[in-house]
């Protein structure tokens, strides 16, 4: 069988996707109980009878997930139904506590949506969605033995800190008529959900940690014949990547099982409607589950919750917090702030531009914010390997330092060795400078003295200057800049200098 | 035991009595603890109606509040009165099974929201009481510890699935104890042990620490010998609990003083409703059920009260509506026990497998039977059919309450519609059985409260009868008044209440 590559496939057949994308919130507690929500703590230390599952337990909603749903699906702009319930989806796996999970199924809180995803070269493409709604996660399992998997281990154990973490899912509405541009859209559409969720400051979108996963649904059907509607063409068999975790590897999947699917029709073999595997290292998809083996989850409405009925006025009110959608933010700030498409594009990487946006709200030039962040502090965020927003530092604290710097008060110099003692905990920047006793040095009498100093030992300068190498004076400069351990200002000096040399400067 | 409590029973005395009496110093709460777990050791060998027995804490608790109260430290009304716990409710500490093999041996490390409450009202917990496995049954045959035997007649059924719980009243056991009511297993049990049970409003107490059945019908509720025993009871229940999402958030109604104020046998102005779809009139009724019934409406007359015929033609469709919500929510809420967390574990070589099983051996076939009709009920193609339909008709049970209400503050009928049967009679007829609920069932569709009580022994057996009281959601109070009212004309006739005429146990030595 001949493997074709994507290009070729797409040349042969129309693609058509959609994609599940699932949110893990960053409320406090989880979605059905008091246990914390928080990544990385030793297993089964943030479980409770509730999460556990154990007999006569039982779920109360988490408000503020409530309230994060509605507003991850006003950005999406979806309508909130007035009355949404819960349901039970059942089937028995060792990591969901209850064997089944609450979710909800016919009457989802968020509906029909749609999102604007701008590609690199600046084309939008408008992503319809079908609906976000809410649900928890389940535990973890870890395999002990054999190849890691769950065939062939000799025990497995199962971590329940993830169990009823609160997560919305939201699920698009098939996206047609994208061609060889589908890898990149569905790129750009996952980009777009985590910039989203991360400027709603619901979740910490972060992909490598699964606060943000996707799966992927892709199928190839013939392309129409001229002067028929593509429209009326019906789908192919569709494959269901499950939990790819990577903004390369939405692309790399869709671009895998493109090829995968058009190699087989173009072989004559049939497409097998299942849940693939993604794996990274490789590349490539697997065969899951099939859909004749597929289970009957036997939803019906959780009978121990209350329908959620979030009251209209809270919804408008939530709708007014609603930041600004990821690019058209960007497009705005790349304006106003003079950056080129190089620069913002480094900030947007570096997870900086609130940082930034901050700092120049602050009162300081962007420029400035810009070279802070994304120098100076971006090296030390680097060397601790945090996030910048980690730091010890705030948008205001680099403000008050670049206001220093403004007013001469300190030079670049001293500034970074201000910068140093605020990472350290020293203080305010202010408080380091006066503590560390940073601040120029512009007291003409001891710079008149250190200047003169620096002519005795060096006599041969002043005659120099006198003759026309005005250059000559940055030798003193240097001199006394050593001498007052960089305190001096350095414009000052000069001046001195030129005055003793009877030149203007 | 001190000498003044030696010449008393108290074990046969009323739970506000004990609790009169502790307050006035005539007992301590270890004496009545001690009673009542010498009696438990007398009687409950061949009645069984309790699954486990907490000696220790019970008298530890009793020690707790005798010294407390010597201190002169203000206590709850029932601070030291002892009670029985039914095995659905998990008790931090305390083995907790319902009734079933699957869970064994596990000790819950929390307690239920109402076992929370029973301590902190300080009443002793003498044990947990039989049941069916996971309250499917109306007899207690289908514990899977073996049948509790009615006290008025050892060779049969006290009622399920909360026998244990009326049988220990009934055996003088225990003065008051917990029920839980998904289709009338605190009514159905108490009409034939001859003791008091009430299914509150839906919400009006918390079902978190309950072990689940089907969660839109489950009510937990007090059972007692009187009404105003079960009403001191249902006070210490109730209440909004921010634990369990269905929970109402609103006092618990004043069914205390309601208790006092239909003792005074004054219905005037009362408007009572018999339900024609309840009340035997089409036939199927026991003749000594359905002549003390009539009887009792007599005495509701007698004190005022005007008796009015309602029609509710969707009960017809409810028995059969029940049978497919009930076993479709317990399909889920039965599916934790998986052996992965707590209970039964029976290993084989996967997860898989060993989840087969421990389901396999740790259920009964009663549990079996439900699990696979609700599997089947929610099943994808089947769904509309069945569930579905379900829910139209329950709302349309509701829609006939409403409808009915609408003209009479309560509803009564016979609480079942034969005296109780012998052990084993009905337990290879599952729809012979279910049929005992056809006069319990539509409450917990409706999410209304329900009462029974004794209406006196039917005459061709010489067993109990039980009268049941249905009021509007939130209209506790009615129940209790209507029914200290009946309580009170009867005891009247028979000089106290019919408890008291059990047959005497065969006490082991």
């Amino acid at each position: 069988m001949t493997t074709m590559t994507y290009e070729q496939a797409m040349e042969e057949f129309d693609p058509v996707f959609g994609i599940e994308v699932h949110v893990e919130l960053n409320t406090k507690t989880k979605m059905f109980c008091g246990c914390a929500n928080e990544f990385g703590a030793e297993p089964n230390t943030q479980v409770c009878p509730v999460c556990l599952g154990l007999p006569g337990a039982m779920p109360v909603t988490n408000q503020k997930a409530v309230e994060s749903a509605i507003r991850l699906g006003l950005a999406l702009g979806c309508s909130i139904r007035e009355s949404s319930r819960f349901a039970r989806k059942n089937y028995f796996y060792p990591d969901l506590s209850k064997d089944y999970q609450i979710s909800q199924y016919d009457e989802p809180t968020c509906y029909e949506g749609s999102l604007d995803v701008v590609l690199d070269d600046g084309t939008v493409v408008t992503v319809a969605i079908e609906r976000a709604h809410m649900e928890e996660d389940a535990g973890k399992n870890t395999h002990v033995g054999g190849s890691g998997g769950i065939q062939g281990a000799d025990y497995s154990l199962v971590d329940y800190n993830r169990g009823g973490v609160p997560l919305v899912e939201i699920v698009t509405k098939p996206i047609t008529g994208m061609g060889d541009r589908t890898a990149e859209v569905a790129r750009a559409y996952v980009a777009t959900i985590r910039d989203i969720v991360r400027g709603l400051g619901i979740s910490d979108g972060r992909m490598e940690q699964g606060s943000v996963r996707a799966d992927v649904n892709l199928s190839l059907r013939p392309k129409g014949v001229a002067g028929e509607s593509q429209d009326d063409v019906p789908f192919g068999k569709r494959s269901e990547t499950k939990n790819v975790n990577s903004l390369r590897a939405i692309e790399r999947a869709v671009r895998f099982e493109a090829s995968r699917q058009a190699s087989l029709l173009l072989a004559g073999k049939p497409v097998v409607q299942e849940t693939r595997h993604w794996h990274e290292d490789t590349s490539s998809t697997t065969p899951g589950r099939s859909k004749e083996e597929a289970e009957d989850y036997r939803y019906f409405p959780e009978p121990d919750l209350l329908p959620v009925e979030p009251a209209r006025e809270w919804v408008e009110e939530l709708r007014g917090t609603i930041p600004e959608h990821p690019a058209k933010m960007r497009a705005r700030l790349r304006e106003e702030w003079g950056f080129s498409d190089l620069e913002m594009r480094d900030a947007v990487a570096a997870d900086a531009l609130d940082l930034i946006a901050s700092t120049v709200a602050a009162g300081t030039s962007a420029q400035a914010a810009r070279k802070w962040w994304m120098g100076e502090l971006s090296r030390v965020a680097n060397d601790r390997e945090v996030a910048l927003a980690a730091l010890p530092v705030t948008p205001a604290g680099i403000a008050e330092l670049q206001g220093l710097i403004d007013s001469g008060k300190i030079n670049d110099k001293l500034a970074r060795q201000a910068l140093e003692g605020v990472l350290a905990g020293e203080g305010s920047p202010s408080e380091v400078v006066a503590s560390r006793g940073l601040e120029v040095v512009s007291d003409d009498s001891a710079l008149e003295k250190a200047v003169d100093d620096a002519l005795a030992a060096q006599p041969d300068v002043l005659a120099k200057i006198q003759d026309g190498k005005v250059q000559a004076a940055g030798a003193i400069v240097g001199a006394v800049m050593k001498a007052t351990r960089g305190q001096a200002d350095a414009g000052r000096v000069r001046e001195i200098i030129l005055q003793r040399a009877g030149v203007e400067g | 035991m001190s000498e003044t409590s030696s010449l008393t029973d108290w074990t046969r005395a009323t739970a506000a009595r004990m609790a009169d009496a502790l307050a006035a110093g005539e007992v301590t709460s270890v004496e009545l603890v001690q009673a009542h777990l010498d009696r438990i050791a007398a009687v409950d060998g061949p009645v069984h109606a309790f699954l486990h027995i907490d000696a220790e804490g019970a008298l530890e608790t009793a020690r707790a509040v005798d010294a407390d109260r010597a201190a002169g430290v203000s206590l709850p009304r029932l601070a030291g009165v002892p009670i029985g716990i039914k095995d659905v409710l998990v008790t931090k500490g305390l083995p907790t099974t319902a009734g079933s093999r699957i869970l064994e041996g596990w000790i819950p490390p929390y307690d239920a929201t109402v076992t929370r409450r029973v301590r902190e009202a300080r009443m002793p917990i003498l044990g947990k009481t039989n049941m069916d496995e996971f309250a499917m049954g109306s007899s207690t045959e289908h514990s899977g510890y073996g049948p509790t035997h009615n006290p008025w007649d050892l060779s049969r059924i006290p009622g399920g699935s909360g026998g244990g719980s009326a049988a220990a009243l009934a055996a003088f056991e225990a003065p008051l104890t917990i029920g839980s009511d998904t289709g009338g297993s605190i009514r159905q049990p108490a009409s034939v042990t001859a003791t008091v049970g009430v299914k509150p409003t839906y919400g009006g107490v918390s079902r978190f620490g309950a072990i689940a059945l089907a969660s839109s019908l489950d009510q937990l509720g007090p059972c007692g010998r009187t009404v105003l025993d079960t009403a001191l009871l249902h006070e210490v229940m109730g209440g909004h609990d921010e634990m369990d999402a269905t929970s109402l958030d609103e006092p618990v109604p004043a069914v205390v003083s309601a208790a006092l104020e239909g003792a005074a046998m004054d219905l005037t102005g009362v408007k009572v409703g018999v339900v024609r779809e309840l009340s035997g009139a089409d036939g199927g009724y026991q003749a000594g059920v359905t002549q003390r019934f009539e009887e009792s409406l007599a005495r509701l007359r007698d004190m005022g009260a005007e008796v009015v015929e309602v029609s509710c033609p969707s009960f017809e469709y409810a028995l059969a509506a029940y049978y497919v919500i009930l076993p479709s929510e317990a399909s889920s809420n039965l599916a934790k026990f998986d052996s992965v967390r707590f209970g039964l574990r029976v290993e084989r070589s996967t997860v898989e497998k060993t989840m087969l099983a421990t389901r396999a051996e740790g259920f009964g076939d009663e549990v079996k039977r439900r699990i696979i009709l609700g599997t089947y009920a929610l099943s994808a193609g089947y769904y509309d059919a069945y569930y579905g339909s379900a829910q139209k008709v329950r709302t349309l049970v509701q829609r006939d309450f409403d409808a009915a209400f609408a003209q009479c503050d309560v509803l009564v009928s016979p609480t079942t519609p034969t005296t109780p049967f012998k052990i084993g009679e009905r337990i290879d007829d599952p729809l012979a059985m279910y049929l005992n609920d056809i006069a319990t069932i539509p409450a917990n569709l409706a999410g209304i409260p329900g009462m029974s009580l004794p209406s006196g022994l039917a005459p061709e057996d010489g067993l109990p009868v039980g009268f049941q009281i249905l009021a509007p959601a939130h209209e506790d109070a009615r129940l209790y008044r209507i029914g200290a009212a009946l309580e009170a004309s009867l005891a009247a006739e028979w000089g106290g209440p019919l408890s008291a005429q059990a047959p005497e146990l065969e006490v082991a030595q």
